[in-house]
């Protein structure tokens, strides 16, 4: 009983599985990359008076790795929400694999395959842990609109459940309820729930935050062992766990873009030791 | 179906409610099986309710207007008219979920509080037809006069008995298809809007539309209710769809436990019992309702049904904090070897 | 022909300056406080009901008008001190509380002053009618007129202009903020809660004498300042103001073109806002 009348009207923009492994080998790993993943012209967003985010200018090319860092108030997570959609730019253009998505709804923007984890933990409080993972499996399939099969009955979704519990580690605690697991444990499924649907451009936004030395550690290993072919743009406040995952560092500061440069040279950058040290 | 829930005493417990309420009637006067006939119609409309309130997280304050809707096209198809008992229903299930797809425009949007507000205006707009379109509906009369059709059977559903097993068929099949759409990635969208309707968007889901969906799928089943309704009471009016109605329906899913689709019905069947009983010794009945709705929101603001749920995890793990609580109905997880059915 | 357009359009905003003094204490507590408050229209039927005592025992309308509303707002604050209080900044239960309340409200009322529609006897001096150009109107509706527009003008003074107004708008923005400035949010929302509701019960007791009073009052008001709100956006004072106006006309001129459809009329506009504008035409965000 699909009632979804509106998929004619739109343009196709969902690429799904097969389309994926069957698009142009500029996007295979191996070749050299000549489509950025993600292009950000000028892009800007006020609030009221105040200017966020103020045109800001990255290129970050498909399957890097960039870690953006920048002090409290610097608009790194404000520009999070400009590219998943959560806001809309007042200026500039948000540039994914040379299609411009600035005016593009957010869940669209899900569509072609961009994710992100949110700093403050945003789950699903009530619902058990395999239940959140399977909201992030099906989200982007057709068959999230139908009423008259079980959920249970879809090998597709409950194997690829299943293989994100096994990996993150959560198989025991599958049945529990979010909001009766530890904070660590949450952010791991913050980032099991964005790897779920196999975005290729992933947002993390302090993924370490509130996490134990030990947990830290093991969220690291983790990022790096994800697929290579994914983009991802990491907002850390932790210089030891940025400095460890980045190739490319870009640093903004009351919402502008300062420098970027690689961990080299920004630890030798001395404006960038002020704003932090001066900071802190 | 049965195969999906983990918890003995529920399944005994189903199949006991079940049992009884195919036997027990039989023994009945008729004032208790008319009684028991109302519970199962309002046990409809409250796990309609449930729909949107308990699983979309949708609190609307207008419900009883597609009651209404349902209740007043049987009454004046059947009174004026003359159809069949089919061509009423249908056509009642069929006008509310028209009026709840045009509805649903407005209000899918909205979330929380100003979603109160819409559908509670949009209610009162429905009931104000009813009240005010005197030629169409009789106004503050209401219609009367609504005759329960011979259907070529052998048996009358005149007779109370035979009546309350036509409503126990629809009650049934009401909850059969509720349930499954609960369990169906559809419904497992619904919770997740719920929950967090941010992060279904940024997951991908157009909220919207589920929204839109889950409101007409409500908006059917109450119409459905409402025209059981009219043939039950053989009377229609608007009092059946203003303001308080609406105000009950939601009591009736905050008391049985929102989320759970049995608890509304089971809160439906207590507050018809209370209402039809309270009533005998008191006028007092809203009083008692507006107390009741209080307390219940101060101490078991989860509800009946997930109160007894905590209570007896707590006693079966002995953990009073119930730290480890294990809850889920569906169980996405299944370990290789299992069947996909658990 | 334009007598009675005019008549209708006096009543209309008569109608709708009744609606304002109701919808005014409605949006004020739901723009600052972010509560629904069911027992709104309870209020303003309480009011109606406790002036309709006062009256019949002093022959005062002023006395009935303000012991109504004085004692109306004394029991939504307690309401607000005693109940809402146990679950701050969570919307749904408090409104849910509210809602109970209107109900026992309802009974209660029920209870002391019976189910008989009562009118409330309107003062001496207001009683008869005027003539403006060719039509003949009712004195006491050009009062109600006068006395909402007062209480919009001290309103907006209220707010814009003393500090008692900036403390609340600060208090709205940030209950953190305004906690650490040193205002006392909880006595400042308690407050606001009174006046809203001393609003509302005075708006009964005006309303007295034009609409009466009876049991089912509170509810069918309710839903049309709603409805003012939705079109006028809440937390607005203009928007109360001409959403009060606009609805009230919009009834009035429905019910004497439309009779049967009146209720429905309302419906139209309020769609069309809800539809392009779903904050309201003044709201925020």
């Amino acid at each position: 009983m699909r009632k979804t009348g509106r998929g004619s009207r739109r343009e196709k923009v969902r690429m799904d599985k097969r389309d994926r492994k069957n698009t142009p080998s500029i996007y295979a790993p191996d070749h050299k990359e000549i489509t950025p993943c993600l292009a950000l012209e000028d892009l800007s967003v006020d609030f009221g008076g105040l200017r966020a985010v103020n045109e800001v200018n990255i290129k970050i090319a498909s399957g890097e790795r960039r870690v953006l860092m920048g002090p409290n108030g610097a608009g790194k997570t404000t520009l999070f929400n400009l590219i998943s959609g959560i806001y809309s730019a007042s200026a500039g253009r948000v540039i994914y694999f040379d299609r411009d998505i600035t005016k593009l709804p957010i869940h669209r923007r899900a569509e072609l395959g961009i994710a992100r984890t949110y700093q403050v933990t945003n789950l699903f409080p009530n619902l058990s842990v395999a239940e959140n993972i399977m909201m992030a499996c099906q989200a982007l399939s057709r068959t999230k609109f139908v009423v008259f099969r079980p959920l249970s009955s879809y090998r597709r979704f409950t194997e690829r459940c299943n293989e994100l519990l096994r990996e993150f580690g959560l198989w025991d605690k599958r049945n529990t309820l979010i909001k009766n697991l530890s904070h660590g444990d949450q952010r791991q499924i913050e980032v099991a729930m964005a790897l779920a649907e196999k975005p290729r451009l992933l947002l993390l936004d302090e993924p370490a935050a509130g996490l134990s030395s030990a947990e830290t550690h093991d969220l690291t290993l983790l990022l790096k062992k994800l697929d290579p072919s994914i983009t991802i743009l990491l907002i850390e406040h932790d210089m030891d766990v940025a400095f460890e995952f980045a190739e490319k560092i870009a640093v903004l500061y009351q919402g502008s873009f300062l420098t970027e440069g690689t961990k080299e040279e920004i630890k030798a950058n001395p404006i960038v030791q002020e704003i932090y040290l001066g900071a802190e | 179906m049965s195969g999906l829930w983990n918890s003995k005493p529920k399944i005994v417990g189903l199949i006991l409610a079940f049992l009884l309420l195919i036997a027990l009637p039989s023994f009945y006067s008729s004032y208790w099986i008319t009684l028991l006939t109302q519970m199962l119609i309002f046990a409809i409309l409250a796990m309609s309710l449930d729909i949107l309130l308990g699983y979309t997280g949708l609190s609307s304050f207008g419900h009883a207007g597609f009651f209404g809707v349902g209740a007043y096209v049987v009454a004046i198809l059947s009174t004026r008219y003359n159809m069949h008992l089919a061509v009423c229903l249908l056509s009642g299930i069929g006008l509310s979920t028209a009026i709840s797809a045009i509805f649903g425009l407005l209000v899918a949007h909205a979330a929380g509080v100003s979603f109160l507000i819409i559908t509670l205006a949009l209610g009162m707009t429905l009931w104000g037809l009813a009240f005010r379109w005197v030629s169409m509906t009789g106004g503050d009369n209401g219609i009367a006069g609504i005759v329960r059709p011979h259907l070529g059977l052998p048996f009358s559903l005149n007779n109370p008995l035979v009546f309350y097993y036509f409503i126990l068929a629809f009650f049934l099949i009401s909850l059969i298809l509720m349930t499954i759409l609960i369990r169906s990635p559809f419904g497992h969208s619904l919770k997740g809007i719920r929950e967090s309707e941010s992060r279904m968007r940024v997951l991908g889901y157009h909220t919207w539309l589920h929204k839109y969906l889950s409101y007409i799928y409500a908006g059917a089943f109450g119409g459905c209710a409402g025209g059981l309704w009219a043939y039950f009471n053989g009377f229609t009016s608007p009092y059946d769809m203003d303001l308080t109605a609406s105000i009950e329906i939601i009591l009736m899913v905050i008391l049985g436990g929102p989320g759970t689709l049995i608890g509304p019905a089971l809160g439906a069947g207590i507050i018809v019992f209370l209402k039809n009983f309270i009533s005998a010794y008191t006028q007092r009945w809203l009083l008692i309702v507006g107390t009741i709705y209080i307390l219940t929101i101060l101490y078991a603001p989860q509800g009946l049904v997930n109160l007894m749920k905590d209570l007896w995890e707590r006693r079966r793990t002995g953990n009073r904090e119930g730290e480890e609580r294990q809850f889920a109905e569906n169980r996405p997880g299944i370990p290789p070897g299992e069947s996909a059915d658990g | 022909m334009s007598n009675f357009l005019l008549v209708q359009t006096l009543n209309g905003i008569s109608f709708g300056a009744l609606l304002f003094l109701l919808a005014s204490g409605l949006s004020l507590i739901y723009g600052i406080m972010k509560i629904v408050n069911i027992a709104h229209g309870s209020f303003f039927m309480l009011g109606a009901y406790v002036g309709l005592s006062v009256i019949l025992r002093t022959h005062s309308f002023v006395l009935g008008a303000l012991v109504g509303g004085l004692s109306v707002g004394i029991l939504g604050l307690a309401m607000e001190r005693g109940f809402l209080r146990k679950f701050p900044l969570q919307p749904l239960p408090q409104m849910m509380i509210t809602l109970g309340f209107a109900l026992v409200f309802r009974d209660l009322a029920l209870l002391i002053w019976g189910g008989d529609p009562y009118t409330l006897p309107c003062p001496k001096i207001l009683q008869g009618s005027t003539q403006i150009f060719q039509a003949v109107f009712p004195v006491y509706r050009l009062f109600v007129i006068g006395a909402a527009a007062a209480v919009a003008i001290g309103l907006w003074v209220f707010n814009e202009k003393t500090m008692v107004g900036a403390k609340l708008r600060a208090a709205v923005d940030d209950h953190e903020m305004a906690g650490g400035v040193g205002l006392n949010v909880p006595l400042i929302s308690g407050c606001m809660f009174g006046l809203g509701s001393f609003l509302a019960a005075f708006g009964g007791v005006m309303a007295g004498p034009i609409f009466g009073v009876y049991p089912g009052l509170d509810f069918e008001l309710l839903s049309l300042a709603f409805v003012v709100v939705l079109v006028g956006g809440r937390g607005s004072l203009l928007g109360s103001v001409v959403g009060g106006i606009l609805v009230g006309l919009i009834d009035n001129f429905g019910k004497a073109l439309l009779p049967e459809l009146s209720y429905f009329t309302i419906f139209a506009p309020m769609a069309i806002i809800v539809a392009i504008k779903p904050s309201g035409l003044f709201g925020k965000e």
